[in-house]
């Protein structure tokens, strides 16, 4: 049944006694074409393309939790494709193409809300080093545009341009970039891959890897062995967990990422702010909470939550940008844990070990991916070949030194 | 993107009513007990609410003011506007928020149940349209049967186009409660560290005992309590303790604790998060009780509280009933009216009504018997408790369920009561006093994850796993009557105390009995048939976003039964009082529907901060000019003097360039200073730049091993270029080395690097190579360097050094390190290095003479028309040199990219050598370091721009490559750049397309040699 | 998070940087001339890129930049924070060492 309107007023005349579950609660079978470890934003996407686009249908979603309780549910919704290097312009390009359409391809409402990103510039050496960016987006014919500091000051009145510590000079906008209710994108994926056939099975955690001769046959899990031709894993933040369980060892450090929302208060900010001369960054959500966060906490951890002094850093950061926020009060802090790669971008891959495919080291951008990842991860487990706009995200690339390094910071992953 | 909801003209418009409003004392207070209460009715208060003025007396909250005052209707819902008035007396209150104070100080979503009323205090509702009474949002209440939970996801998906332009502007105007003043905030905040053996959050029954006991003992104890008054429930409740009052007792608490030295007390403190090493974050409300902070304080004070043990004695919140009719307003906690009548003497009302399912509940009964009040009905589904007989004889009781209420917008008239018989009886009363038993604030216990654990006998939910160092005491452990709180509070006071190895006597325990404290849970009234039908009212579970019982089973029954889920779908929790009042009864009703039993269904994790925190209390005082620190260079103030227009490089501030009156703008001003230095002389502090001494036996073979080239090999008196990679084989810095002595090496860094490369180079020698007899120090500080450039510095050199000093070319020659002696007497450093290109010498002096020597090297200069340039002209010249610098050495590039690959040493290991041999980064098409120059030289280059072949069609494949540094070069007469380009290096004299959509350049450009200026270099060896 | 640094006591974490496991040993070769040994590139890659990435106890380094400039070895518990053990760097406090 479609949900509309319609069938909404429908519901309304019997009390809504009727709605159906919005994603079967399936036990697992015993064999599965794909099996997807992972139950968030990029593994229920991943079922959904499978089975829409490539007419694989017998697939199995595994979630050790409730799907969407790791990042897919512990993030701050930003959605945009403002990238300057090969490998990661196309690839978000083709995530920002998917999100426009998301609502009409899922018949569910994820409110894709592009009211535009502005990253601000601080310094002659910052703006070139966006106008770089941009230029290579509109190369790429992705919308991007230099805002000198008028321009600014028209869009942003409320920002610290008298007592800058860091004068705030410019912005790069992209305004097809914006933010997205992030519950409802694991939700409209799980329902619309369920409605296709997908077996989404909750409270499933995979304990091994059932392997002949070298290959995955199959998965070990709490709910019993389970067989699958082949089987993908997308389980970033615990990514090096589950592949050291097929004897591997990753490029990947985990490291806590936190946010924060402010209570909620009337519209304030029109979309996606991010100051360059500290670690902060702000959206507003429709329900009225300030959205925002900042660095990472910088050591390897996965305890899921976040420390004081990177929340002061964020809260310091916010208030040397817009101290109109100052009496705002924050209302929550949460951390999720980062799959941090070692050149700050993806890996869409076979393995070494057969049958066994990756998604993984989305850093600290994996909500944004969602829908690509899902379309190109879908791509490589249907055809055995990667999508042409994830050729470069290759787990040797480390090896052969292909890096996608936006930020030049090199192997360090609390750096990225 | 859209305007802002907020101007300083709305901000005027707000102050200039607030000021209209004429201040009075002695409006009525006609709900105020005539006796009693822990108010001042010596010091009365003015304030208006709504613009309406009313009074108070000191020790009132805005919450207890108005009720005093007579006012039932304070707020609006989030979702259905519904009226709201006062539930609760605590921080978990979720309908009675305001928007306080006026202007710049506007503080929205504040709860009237916490604000302590000062005079003068201004307040309004919020969320409402035109105004309380009349808001048109009320209409949602009339669509709930479309706006149920979940809706925004199953509809407004048509036209695809219209959820920007049309339905989410209307939605986000509707949601948001109270409106941020859109100015900065005029307050101060400050931040603070304390230390203690000891920290006890919270001051009720428990929290003193415990302080007692560990501040007897001799324990340096903290004592945070969230509210501007000791006592917690004491407060409230008519106890004994040790045969006195309780709040008597408490007093007596407070005036030992208060001569105890090692006791520190922290009234209007929050302890809002535990975090990692015993670390507590707390915020002081210095300032928030006045109309604005007295001069020199801060409005608050964040304090970071490092404990060895803590005991979280935060007490038990109450918990609403939930049944049809329950938001209305007269219908509140049951512990909150006795709060009302006790310790502020103001009554929510004359006939009240008590509906509970606990014993707690008959006490409120009593509580209003005590103050003069009339006990409408009992309404217990258990009967009377045993311990009530005596008590109940004559109340009118009634062993039943409340199924609807009565009233008009601001009051309730009476209830609806199904009794045991299934009979339906209608109760007038105009207060409602509901509870369904405590909850342990289980919040600072379970920050660190561990799950809270069941407790039947109190149907609720106790800590679990605490975090290390933390132990709950009293009514926060689930620990309800008074007795056991002295008891638990105490013996974990005196063990905390012992622990942290305090050997003193914690003294006695108080005594008191323990109350009846017995529970039947009772998660919902479903009203019986008939009942059901004739009341017909939504039973609420989170009263701020209107979540009733019906949407937590809606969300089960689509498959949202994950109690993670049910919080998501629903919003149940996620409201200003984060759950305090709905989680519990939320996830009950969720375990029914689903037939489990609660602990199977579980809770939510529990997330700091314990209450909301003002986002400028975290910031503290970094904020404005003072975000980050400011370093100045040796010569700052000479240049400032001078008028020098500086640039923030890093925390550094650097002078950019020198303007002349006469200059119409800097470019003008940067010719002149590069043209001067070409053709005469100029200097430039570049004392930011790294600086490193590194000595020891083997500080040559440590150079070695940190760097592409050899520096073991460098003689005494010698200077050397060096390029260091990071191990994964790309560049990671670039600067000169000299060789002072046999064992002595002066090492420079890139400004950007020289903290990283600090840190890398202890790394190396402390972890790596430990065997190795090298020190390092860093001497960024400690020197003041000026570069001094130009056909004329060794003129300008000679009025300043000794004359014994030989500067020839023979005497000194290119690339040349030592000490000399200047005229005077003073030691310095020369470097014959050259950045510019032209004869160039770098002299350092101790920081602390770099004013005077840029003083000095000015009248050294006079007479050759000596300039001081800044980075601008430095960036300029470098350019037209074609060194590379931080824009090529971006962290992309390897040695080879930036043209030093014959520099890399193939007879020694060196951080990288290996990584960098990897195939990828020995590519033949890989960038290269090449000049850029437009074929017309009108054309503008711009940092950033993209390099594409001529006539090349946009696409991905197209591109090649992007201009790193540009600059106008006056001896050229043109703008030039480097650029890195594919096979860059290979195509010199290529025409290419130089395109920077951007900022609408698309021009052709010819690749160059880099080196755009004196290519053989006689210039810098003459 | 607290470290207790051998040479200055215990200090909140804002004072120290963080590098990360401390397990990858850098591999020793006798890299002279051109030719490298074949498994150096292999060994260095290890060294360079991949990790255990332990849920639970680990050995990482840290560095007191904002105090005594030592690097650190910490035992740390990487789901609970839990440090157990702070060590100096095998060339940590050198300086006394010299004197």
């Amino acid at each position: 049944m479609n949900y509309s309107v319609f069938s909404l007023a429908k519901h309304a005349l019997s009390k809504h006694q009727r709605w159906p579950r919005a994603w079967r609660n399936a036990s697992p079978k015993k064999h599965y074409d794909v099996v997807v470890i992972g139950g968030g934003g990029h593994g229920l996407a991943t079922a959904f393309h499978l089975a829409r686009d490539f007419g694989v249908r017998n697939v199995a979603v595994l979630e050790k939790g409730w799907i969407g309780g790791g990042n897919a549910g512990r993030n701050t919704t930003i959605i945009r494709s403002n990238y300057g290097l090969p490998g990661n312009i196309g690839f978000y390009e083709l995530s920002m193409k998917l999100w426009e359409r998301q609502e009409q391809d899922l018949n569910y409402n994820t409110m894709v809300s592009q009211r535009g990103i502005i990253n601000l510039y601080h310094s002659d050496g910052q703006r070139d080093a966006y106008a770089r960016r941009g230029n290579a987006m509109r190369i790429n014919g992705i919308d991007a545009e230099l805002l000198d500091q008028n321009q600014l000051r028209k869009m942003l009145p409320f920002l610290n341009y008298a007592h800058a510590r860091f004068p705030v000079m410019g912005g790069l906008l992209q305004s097809r970039a914006g933010t997205a209710r992030h519950d409802a994108v694991v939700w409209g994926y799980a329902r619309a891959a369920d409605r296709l056939g997908v077996d989404i099975i909750q409270n499933c955690e995979v304990t091994g890897f059932v392997r002949e001769n070298g290959r995955v046959t199959g998965v070990e899990t709490t709910r019993g062995e389970i067989g699958a031709e082949k089987v993908g894993m997308a389980v970033a933040g615990h990514s090096s967990h589950v592949a050291r369980m097929a004897g591997l060892k990753l490029p990947i450090e985990s490291h806590v990422l936190q946010a924060f929302v402010s209570e909620a208060i009337k519209p304030l900010l029109p979309g996606v702010l991010t100051f360059g001369a500290g670690h902060f960054y702000v959206s507003q959500s429709d329900k009225g909470g300030l959205v925002f966060g900042g660095d990472i906490d910088g050591y390897n951890s996965y305890a899921q939550r976040g420390n004081m002094p990177v929340m002061e850093d964020v809260c310091e950061g916010g208030m040397a940008l817009m101290p109109m926020i100052g009496r705002v009060r924050l209302l929550r802090q949460w951390g999720g844990v980062m799959d941090m790669s070692m050149d700050g971008s993806p890996i869409i891959d076979r393995t070494p070990v057969g049958n066994l495919y990756i998604n993984a080291g989305w850093c600290y951008g994996g909500f944004k991916a969602t829908p690509a990842s899902g379309l190109c991860f879908a791509h490589l487990l249907a055809k055995d070949e990667s999508h042409p706009e994830a050729s470069l995200f290759r787990l040797d690339r480390f090896r052969r030194g292909a890096l996608i390094d936006e930020k030049g910071v090199g192997a360090q992953p609390n750096l990225h | 993107m859209a305007d802002i909801a907020h101007s300083p003209a709305a901000l005027k418009r707000a102050e200039a009513e607030a000021a209209a409003k004429p201040r009075a004392r002695g409006a009525s207070q006609a709900r105020r007990l005539a006796g009693g209460g822990l108010i001042d009715r010596q010091k009365p208060l003015s304030f208006t609410f709504d613009g309406k003025r009313m009074s108070g007396f000191a020790g009132d909250t805005l919450a207890s003011a108005l009720l005093a005052s007579g006012v039932g209707l304070v707020a609006r819902s989030f979702k259905y506007h519904r009226p709201r008035g006062v539930l609760t007396a605590g921080p978990e209150e979720p309908n009675a928020l305001v928007e306080l104070r006026t202007g710049a100080r506007l503080e929205p979503n504040s709860k009237a149940t916490t604000v302590e009323l000062f005079d003068g205090l201004v307040a309004k509702s919020q969320n409402r349209w035109p105004s309380l009474r009349h808001d048109v949002g009320a209409v949602n209440g009339a669509l709930s049967p479309l706006f149920v939970v979940g809706f925004y996801y199953k509809t407004f998906m048509w036209p695809p186009k219209a959820w920007e332009k049309l339905y989410e502007p209307a939605i986000r105007r509707a949601a948001g409660l109270g409106s941020a003043s859109g100015v900065p905030d005029p307050d101060h905040y400050e931040k603070a560290w304390a230390h203690c053996d000891l920290l006890v959050v919270g001051s009720g029954p428990a929290g003193l005992s415990a302080a007692l006991a560990a501040g007897r003992a001799g324990a340096r104890v903290i004592l945070c309590e969230n509210d501007f008054m000791l006592g917690g429930r004491l407060l409230s409740d008519a106890f004994e303790i040790d045969g006195r009052s309780g709040a008597e007792w408490a007093q007596g608490a407070i005036d030992e604790l208060a001569g105890m030295p090692n006791v520190r007390i922290m009234p209007r403190t929050t302890v809002f998060g535990g975090y990692d090493g015993g670390t507590y974050g707390a915020v002081e409300r210095v300032g928030d009780h006045l109309p604005q902070p007295s001069e020199h304080q801060p409005r608050q004070r964040l304090w970071r509280i490092v404990a060895k043990r803590t005991v979280d004695a935060s007490g038990a919140i109450e918990r609403p009933l939930v049944f049809p009719g329950n938001d209305r307003p007269g219908v509140m906690m049951a512990g909150a009216v006795r709060t009302y009548l006790n310790r502020f003497a103001a009554s929510p009302g004359r006939r009240v009504a008590v509906f509970t399912n606990n014993d707690d509940g008959w006490r409120t009964a009593q509580a209003v018997l005590a103050a003069g009040g009339e006990i409408a009905a009992v309404i217990d589904p258990r009967g009377v408790p045993e311990a009530f007989r005596m008590a109940a004889a004559g109340w009118r009781v009634i062993e039943g369920e409340v199924v609807g209420t009565k009233g008009t917008l601001d009051a309730l008239t009476s209830v609806e009561v199904a009794d045991a018989r299934g009979g339906v009886v209608t109760v007038p009363c105009d207060v409602l006093a509901m509870s369904g038993g405590w909850n342990p604030a289980v919040g600072l216990s379970s920050f660190h994850r561990g799950r809270p654990v069941w407790k039947d006998e109190i149907a609720a939910f106790v800590p679990g796993k605490c975090p290390t160092g933390l132990t709950v005491a009293g009514a926060a452990k689930g620990d309800l009557s008074l007795g056991a709180c002295l008891q638990e509070g105490f013996s974990a006071g005196a063990k905390a105390a012992v622990e942290a190895g305090l050997s003193g006597s914690p003294g006695e325990p108080a005594q008191a009995a323990d109350e009846p404290v017995a529970v039947r849970a009772l998660w919902e009234v479903k009203a019986p048939g008939k009942a059901g039908q004739k009341a017909g009212q939504k039973a609420f579970v989170d009263f701020q976003h209107d979540v009733t019982a019906d949407d937590v089973r809606l969300a089960q029954r689509e498959g949202f039964e994950s109690v993670e889920h049910l919080k998501r779908y629903t919003t149940l929790g996620m409201a200003t009082d984060q759950g305090k009042t709905s989680n519990v009864n939320g996830l009950a009703i969720l375990a029914e529907a689903k037939g489990e039993k609660i602990p199977e269904t579980g809770t939510t994790i529990y997330r700091p901060p314990q209450v909301p925190v003002a986002i400028a209390a975290l910031a503290g005082p970094n904020r404005d000019e003072h975000f980050h620190a400011t370093r100045l260079p040796p010569s700052h103030h000479w240049a400032a003097k001078r008028g020098a227009v500086f640039v923030d490089v890093g925390l550094w501030k650097r002078a950019q360039w020198y303007p002349l009156a006469h200059e119409k703008d800097w470019l003008e001003s940067v010719n002149r200073e590069v043209l001067a230095v070409r053709n005469g002389v100029g200097f430039c502090d570049v004392s930011t730049l790294g600086k490193i001494d590194v000595r020891g036996r083997d500080a040559g073979a440590f150079l070695d091993r940190v760097y592409i080239n050899t520096f073991s090999s460098l003689a005494v008196g010698k200077a050397r270029y060096g390029v260091m990679l990071r191990e994964d084989g790309f560049v990671m810095d670039d600067g000169t080395t000299s060789r002072l002595a046999e064992d002595h090496y002066f090492v420079t860094t890139t400004t950007a690097k020289a903290g990283p490369v600090m840190q890398h180079l202890e790394f190396c020698r402390q972890a790596l190579w430990p065997e190795l007899d090298v020190q390092l120090a860093s001497a960024t500080d400690q020197w003041a360097q000026f570069s001094v450039a130009g056909l004329k510095t060794r003129d300008l050199l000679q009025n300043l050094v000794d004359p014994a000093e030989d500067l020839s070319n023979e005497g000194f020659p290119f690339m040349a390190a030592r000490e000399v002696k200047l005229r005077g007497g003073m030691r310095a450093r020369l470097f014959r290095i050259s950045f510019s290109g032209e004869l160039a010498f770098e002299i350092a002096v101790p920081a602390r003479f770099g004013g005077s020597l840029a003083e000095n090297l000015m009248q050294a200069g006079a007479a050759f028309g000596v300039t001081p340039y800044g980075t601008e002209a430095l960036g300029t010249m470098r350019i037209e040199k074609g060194h590379a610098a931080g824009a090529e050495l971006n962290g992309w590039t390897t040695a080879g990219d930036l043209g030093f690959g014959k520099m890399m040493s193939k007879k020694k290991d060196f951080i990288g050598r290996v990584m960098a041999g990897r195939e990828e980064l020995q590519r033949p098409d890989r960038p290269a370091v090449v000049g850029v120059k437009p074929l017309n030289p009108a054309d503008r280059l711009r940092g950033g721009a993209h390099v594409l072949p001529r006539n090349a069609k946009l696409g991905p494949d197209t591109d090649q490559g992007f201009l790193t540094s540009v600059c106008f070069s006056p001896v050229l007469g043109r703008w030039i750049a480097l650029a890195l380009v594919a096979r860059g290096r290979e195509r010199h004299g290529e025409v290419v397309r130089i395109y920077d959509p951007l900022r609408n350049g698309d021009f052709e450009a010819e690749l160059c040699n880099p080196v755009f200026y004196d290519p053989e270099g006689a210039r810098q060896r003459g | 998070m607290r470290i207790n640094c051998p040479f200055c006591g215990e200090r909140e974490i804002g004072e120290f940087s963080y590098l990360g496991d401390a397990a990858p040993r850098r591999p020793a070769y006798a890299a002279e001339g051109p030719e490298l040994a074949p498994e150096a590139e292999e060994a260095f890659f290890d060294f360079v890129y991949l990790r255990d990435n332990p849920a639970g106890e680990m050995r990482e380094h840290w560095y007191h930049g904002g105090g005594c400039r030592a690097w650190l070895v910490v035992t740390r518990n990487t789901l609970t924070h839990e440090i157990r053990t702070t060590e100096p760097a095998p060339g940590a406090g050198a300086s006394e060492r010299a004197a």
